[in-house]
């Protein structure tokens, strides 16, 4: 792929695009002889001629989209559209918040010091995959909340695929600043409305100030055809809470690296995910939480339902550096596997350096309860009705920690539509 | 109502049942005892449908007709409830949600339309107060930090809102106070009818003071070695298994 001379060189971030794009001709695509992608391979997607800047515009009517929105609570709007930017579906803010696009970020003046402390600040600048969406990526969501503002309703930020392109990678790039004592709640999504192939490498930075509070909600519920490679980085200051929660139901093969840093004390990070999948689905959960300082708290609990021949990976790394005393560390992830052919690869790795630290981790994999089975059937509810209600049960506590009622609600029906029953899990 | 012939049941090529006889009419409480392992349990999972035995030999019949080839889901459609020893703990799907969802499966099953929001509602409302159950209750995760007692009571408000035709209780009064075994055996007698029939599985004779049965069989080595009316219990209670051994190895 020949990509050197599509790069703006206007751009402010025109030597960072420039040594990103040399980190990722270094380096090239992870294969499985990396370590951290031993069981997950891109060979099959990369066999794919994907266009990388998509010729035509399309337009989307909101009528046919609607679905995809949790479209019950009222938001803010940032929606693409094969990588370009919708006005039209869109319901952006200046007002006493940025929340608007990248493209406008890096090319506006008044930006220009934002971009300048934040972009590419936290992202791993030693990844490929980060490397090439560095160097490439056009357009994302500018997400800026001033010290204070606590920002009145959730922000949406959905990328659609039309299929326009027999082939298409995207290359969104996030940027969320939330300001001291600010707090955001976003909700993420991307949806192919095609069967032609859709890679999207993903790149998202989050920076909190000292008691910030951000929430994230993916919803990652693709259909079979399209792929993605998230990698999420938060950069937490002081008494801060950011928490991930990761619903992945859909999708092809889905990679999501997330990985939460702590710059200062009393910091709170939660990392929270279920995981459904069916066919020959892949999804990596690669989490790490770098605890450099004292008196923080990570909890991650990672629930993961396996079917068919789907395959599920789970490396959760804590890393408690000598410096961070005092630190609570949780890790829990529990997985079932439905089918004989399913599999899961759980790995997780604790470093720890200080020695007044609590860490834990726990990590299962196992199948439906019988008796359990037994017991809802007695009650009248069929066999497949009671495997799902079982299965719910045991991702549940997941849902607890989601503060937005109807995402809450809406992963419930995902839920009930993944296990293909037609029960309310309502609470 | 519910006709066992001569069954046979094995878990893992272990016989358990060793051709069971039983006869339960409408309207009549039929009590089981036993020492532990003498088969007392699994007579009532084969009973529900517990597809972890198998039936080698004999026939269930409920209603006239065959039931050994049925789902245990099928089995409580037909109007057959099993109350466990052991309920299963269900986080996340609250008591009211569970019983919304197992009512309309059964209705599902009949051809019927779900039950009305309002007629649930109400129904969920008279039966947890025969249980003497609190409304907040009702709200929490099905089982989950239930007390022994609360789990039960709980089994037997499910019984309330199924209403099925032969309700089975396998060790009920185990893990209950004595006030919880006057409220659940109050619950289960107020439910009690000319048109169904219950069936109580129990170890000791103190629930047989509160559910008072028409007839007492004893399993021993899975075969109902003696019958009787309620005052079999009583001597049971008295002078303990060992002496219905004796009779039965002569």
């Amino acid at each position: 792929m020949a990509f050197e001379n599509r790069v703006d060189i206007d751009h402010s971030v025109h030597d960072i695009r420039m040594e990103a794009i040399k980190i990722f001709e270094e380096k090239g695509f992870p294969t499985k002889k990396d370590e951290a992608w031993k069981y997950t391979s891109l060979n099959a997607l990369l066999k794919n001629d994907y266009s990388v800047f998509p010729k035509e515009e399309s337009a989307l009517e909101f009528k046919d989209i609607k679905k995809y929105f949790v479209h019950d609570i009222d938001s803010y709007r940032i929606v693409f559209i094969d990588g370009v930017y919708s006005s039209h579906l869109s319901q952006t803010s200046h007002e006493g918040l940025d929340v608007c696009i990248m493209s406008s970020a890096l090319t506006k003046p008044k930006y220009q010091l934002v971009i300048e402390n934040y972009f590419n600040k936290i992202a791993k600048k030693d990844d490929s995959l980060t490397s090439l969406n560095t160097a490439f990526s056009r357009e994302g969501a500018f997400i800026n909340i001033p010290k204070g503002k606590v920002v009145d309703k959730p922000i949406q930020i959905l990328h659609f695929a039309t299929g326009k392109e027999s082939s298409l990678m995207l290359q969104p790039r996030n940027l969320v600043v939330v300001g001291e004592n600010a707090h955001v709640q976003i909700i993420e999504r991307h949806q192919s409305l095609t069967d032609n192939p859709v890679l999207t490498n993903a790149v998202t930075e989050i920076y909190t100030h000292k008691r910030g509070i951000v929430d994230y909600y993916k919803i990652q519920n693709d259909n079979q055809d399209a792929s993605l490679i998230d990698n999420t980085y938060i950069s937490q200051q002081q008494s801060s809470h950011a928490s991930v929660h990761t619903f992945s139901f859909g999708g092809k093969l889905t990679r999501n690296n997330l990985q939460f840093f702590h710059k200062g004390e009393y910091i709170n990070s939660t990392l929270k995910g279920i995981t459904i999948t069916e066919d020959k689905q892949h999804v990596d959960h690669s989490t790490l939480v770098h605890h450099a300082t004292p008196n923080c708290e990570s909890h991650q609990d990672y629930k993961g339902i396996y079917a068919d021949r789907s395959t599920g990976v789970f490396n959760g790394r804590i890393i408690v550096e000598k410096e961070a005393q005092k630190t609570n560390g949780f890790q829990q992830n529990n997985n079932i596997l439905i089918d004989d052919k399913a599999t899961v690869n759980a790995k997780p790795q604790l470093e720890i350096f200080a020695d007044d630290v609590k860490c834990s981790h726990g990590c299962t994999i196992g199948q439906l309860d019988d008796e359990a089975l037994f017991y809802l059937q007695t009650r009248g509810i069929p066999k497949k009705e009671a495997r799902a209600l079982l299965m719910y049960a045991f991702a549940n506590n997941v849902l607890e920690s989601v503060k937005i009622p109807e995402v809450k609600i809406r992963i419930n029906k995902l839920i009930a539509m993944k296990l293909g029953v037609n029960i309310g899990f309502d609470l | 109502m519910l006709k066992i012939e001569n069954l046979h049941a094995s878990v893992e090529d272990k016989e358990i049942l060793r051709g069971i006889n039983l006869e339960v009419k409408p309207g009549e409480v039929h009590a089981i005892m036993g020492p532990n392992g003498s088969g007392k349990s699994t007579l009532s999972s084969v009973i529900a449908g517990n597809e972890d035995f198998e039936i080698t030999k004999g026939s269930i019949k409920f209603l006239g007709e065959d039931i050994d080839a049925l789902a245990p889901e099928e089995r409580a459609h037909k109007g057959i409830f099993l109350s466990f020893q052991y309920p299963v703990e269900i986080p996340g799907v609250s008591v009211t949600n569970f019983m919304k969802t197992a009512i309309n499966e059964s209705r599902r099953a009949q051809g019927l339309e779900d039950m009305p929001a309002n007629e649930m509602l109400r129904k969920i409302r008279e039966k947890s107060e025969l249980l003497e159950i609190d409304r907040k209750f009702l709200s929490r995760s099905l089982n989950q930090g239930f007390s022994g007692g609360e789990k039960k009571r709980n089994e037997i408000f499910q019984m309330a809102m199924l209403e099925p035709k032969l309700a089975i209780l396998d060790e009920t009064d185990s893990g209950l106070d004595i006030d919880a075994l006057r409220i659940v055996s109050n619950g289960v007698n107020r439910l009690k009818s000319k048109d169904n029939a219950v069936v109580v599985i129990t170890h000791y004779q103190r629930l047989l003071e509160y559910i008072v049965p028409d007839f007492v069989h004893v399993l021993l080595n899975g075969r109902i070695v003696k019958s009787g009316g309620k005052e079999l219990a009583l001597e049971l209670e008295e002078k303990g298994y060992d002496w219905i051994k004796q009779e039965v190895a002569v």
